[in-house]
């Protein structure tokens, strides 16, 4: 066993590892942080989707000690500091962007990346981010549909009103 | 996933060492590894993480010549790259998704030489130098068949250093589940000649095709390969294509390729 330290959603973090802890594991069972959803724990679903000092990656796929030192970000840490919700969170209920639920984490920090190095997406480039996000509810449109309101674009074009 | 110890050096020196134990692996942005490792295909005792190593995050562009740590990730060549070798940047950015190329990195990609991966088709199509902690190994001398490649146990890539062509393109063609080429063609104009590299067609991995080449050498483009095909015999035959369709799908994408190479 390793202790690794990191700062998670603001908050300093540490516990004890095994070399094999994957960073969801460690999130999920030592933190109690459960929205991190591991979905097919092969990296294909993203539901696990994390940021680690800013940037997207499937927390399924990343052992827990490479998080050492990192910033890491996870859905628990998006709502408004009063707790509601955030844009993007916000534009997700709005425009209908989730059925079950299961993905929805991963797409909403997968969004969040996305946002932040492309304030203005086209539906196109949205649709070519979450290439490693899958939804099994809603046939993507409102998810994407979603993204686009959150980034404060015309939604009335885009498919499946 | 079998339990392994964890190690995390910061420089190659300590990596190295690290490496010289018995069933020791180097891990890069475990992109392939991780998984390899849950389904319990692979047993190492340790892994040694080559993420904290600052010498194979260096990036530097020296006329006409791009050097690229071991370390850097396939995100990080998108945008490094974008200006000084466009077609390097344009494979970077379609491995995988966004969160995959956040974490797998270049000498990962090549170490394992995956036949359906990118990066190999890159490589050898540039006719670039695979730099390791040990000597320096051509990109022709580097892939040795599927998986397989010129480093010893223990060897780290610390660097590959690729040529600016005068043009180059990367084409693939999807496996619809996976992702992965099912087959891809990179084909770069030097002066001192054309290299085509073929990647998720062959039983040998990626290859280059020398009588494209050839063709390409007199003139530049996608007719050049009009009448040229390779052989089927070769190829991967698999649910997802038969070799006759990979053979031709070679000739279709190393003409797409030329063709939007410009």
């Amino acid at each position: 066993m390793a202790k690794v330290s990191m700062t998670v959603n603001g908050k300093a973090a540490s516990g004890d590892v095994e070399g094999r802890t994957l960073l969801s594991s460690f999130l999920r069972e030592q933190l109690g942080l459960t929205g991190t959803h591991v979905g097919c724990d092969t990296s294909q679903c993203g539901a696990c989707v994390v940021h680690v000092d800013g940037k997207a990656v499937k927390a399924c796929t990343m052992l827990a000690q490479e998080a050492e030192g990192a910033e890491v970000a996870t859905i628990e840490g998006q709502a408004n500091a009063d707790g509601s919700l955030n844009t993007i969170q916000q534009a997700f209920q709005d425009h209908h962007g989730l059925q079950c639920g299961f993905c929805t984490p991963g797409m909403v920090m997968s969004a969040a990346a996305l946002l932040k190095d492309n304030p203005k997406p086209t539906e196109a480039e949205i649709r070519d981010y979450l290439e490693g996000n899958l939804c099994r509810c809603t046939g993507y449109h409102n998810i994407v549909k979603a993204i686009m309101a959150a980034s404060g674009q015309d939604v009335s074009s885009i498919a499946a009103e | 996933m079998y339990e392994f110890e964890f190690e995390k050096p910061s420089t190659v020196a300590e990596a190295v060492a690290a490496l010289a134990d018995e069933d020791a692996q180097a891990l890069g942005g475990g992109q392939t590894l991780i998984p390899t490792l849950k389904q319990r295909l692979a047993m190492p005792s340790k892994l040694v993480s080559l993420s904290g190593i600052p010498q194979l995050k260096e990036l530097s562009d020296n006329g006409g010549m791009l050097t690229i740590g071991g370390a850097v990730t396939h995100a990080e060549v998108a945008a490094a790259a974008a200006d000084s070798y466009p077609a390097l940047a344009e494979l970077a950015s379609h491995i995988g998704d966004p969160a995959v190329r956040n974490r797998g990195t270049i000498g990962g990609s090549l170490a394992n030489n995956d036949p359906a991966a990118c990066y190999p088709a890159a490589a050898l199509g540039s006719g670039a130098t695979i730099v390791t902690n040990a000597r320096e190994i051509t990109a022709d001398d580097y892939f040795r068949g599927l998986f397989e490649t010129a480093l010893e146990d223990g060897e780290i890539i610390t660097a590959v250093r690729f040529p600016v062509p005068e043009k180059a393109n990367y084409q693939k063609f999807l496996q619809p589940a996976s992702r992965f080429a099912l087959v891809g063609v990179f084909a770069a104009k030097y002066a001192a000649g054309v290299r085509v590299a073929v990647t998720g067609a062959s039983e040998e991995g990626v290859f280059r095709w020398h009588e494209a080449e050839a063709a390409l050498d007199a003139n530049f483009a996608p007719d050049a390969l009009d009448g040229l095909s390779v052989d089927a015999g070769g190829m991967i035959g698999d649910l997802h294509g038969t070799k006759e369709y990979r053979a031709h799908l070679v000739g279709v994408m190393a003409k797409r390729a030329v063709a939007a190479a410009g």
